[in-house]
């Protein structure tokens, strides 16, 4: 019981670092419009090299952000789906286990 | 951290790739040597693999207005060993770069070295300094995830840095740059990665105790 609200409070905390910067008045978060740093990385080259050219181009990219976000859920999904069952799995093995200790006669 | 298609002039991305591209063989014979010698740890390496995916599809906003991601590097790399990560770490990266046009594959090798070759290094070590100081598995586990996250996004910034010296500053001006782009951005999303790190591995420690034992990752403390 200890240990599984230990998990809650970290979930918790994650969940108001994720929070915190969404609720902050746009002018205290650098205007607020949460772009990638990827993004901003690049704008840093153009500004310092602005002769520099991208000399090779994805092959694929993603049609619409719609069609983007799909990908990344997918890839978030798939990676959650995982996880969730190796901890399920190991979970219900460990129960399965002692009471099967609890059962045995002696 | 992904440095986007192209944005590497080509004998810098060809020289991180050389450079990565032995980590990434070492790693690939590390996991199967892995799995040979420990076969009930493959739902766990899945998991850890898994881990890789999910956190590093997460698009966090930080307080300084700009939204990246963490890595989910650090939680394979104290529990196999760094040169395990190398390989999971370039799966996704090369996923992502194929069908998410995120990062490249002419980035790759650079981005590799940040994510799956410095990342779990920089967890692992911080892992083992932190459990022989004797700190508990737990914050050992926070730090490791947590620094290793932010060592990535250091490594990319070098790594422009090193391609793009500032024409007033220099290389360390544009560390300076780059670094303000991204490693302060990441500060709250590395703490972010270290929590949900810990919480699965509490789960872990409580449920897989066999697979711990049979890795010898809980020899120290049983």
């Amino acid at each position: 019981m200890r240990v599984r609200s230990g998990g809650a409070v970290l979930a918790l905390l994650v969940i108001l670092l994720v929070a915190i910067p969404l609720a902050l008045p746009a002018a205290h978060v650098g205007g607020g419009r949460f772009r990638g740093t990827d993004g901003k990385a690049v704008d840093v080259i153009v500004r310092m090299r602005p002769d520099y050219k991208p000399w090779f181009h994805s092959l694929w990219s993603p049609p619409s952000a719609e069609v983007e976000s799909l990908l990344f859920a997918i890839e978030a999904a798939g990676g959650a789906g995982l996880v969730g069952y190796a901890l399920g799995f190991a979970r219900g093995r460990t129960r399965l286990q002692e009471q099967e200790r609890r059962h045995v006669p002696h | 951290m992904h440095i986007m298609e192209g944005f590497l002039p080509a004998e810098h991305a060809a020289g991180w790739t050389l450079a990565a591209a032995p980590f990434v063989i070492r790693s690939a014979r590390a996991v199967k040597r892995k799995m040979e010698a420990h076969p009930q740890a493959k739902l766990l390496l899945g998991l850890a693999g898994a881990f890789v995916f999910l956190l590093s599809a997460l698009k966090l906003p930080s307080v300084t207005g700009s939204s990246s991601h963490p890595t989910g590097i650090g939680l394979g790399a104290i529990l196999f060993g760094p040169e395990v990560m190398t390989l999971l770490g370039a799966m996704v990266l090369l996923f992502q770069a194929l069908l998410l046009a995120h990062g490249g594959l002419t980035t790759l090798g650079a981005n590799a070295f940040a994510m799956a070759i410095v990342g779990p290094w920089a967890a692992w070590g911080v892992y083992r300094l932190s459990r022989w100081s004797g700190a508990s598995l737990a914050v050992s586990t926070f730090l490791a995830s947590a620094l290793g996250d932010l060592a990535t996004y250091i490594t990319t910034s070098i790594e422009l840095a090193l391609a793009f010296p500032d024409p007033a500053g220099g290389f360390p001006g544009a560390v300076l740059k780059f670094t303000g782009v991204f490693a302060v951005t990441q500060i709250p999303l590395a703490v972010s990665e270290g929590l949900l790190t810990v919480l699965v591995m509490n789960q872990i420690v409580m449920y897989n105790r066999d697979e711990l034992q049979d890795l010898a990752f809980l020899s120290d403390e049983a």
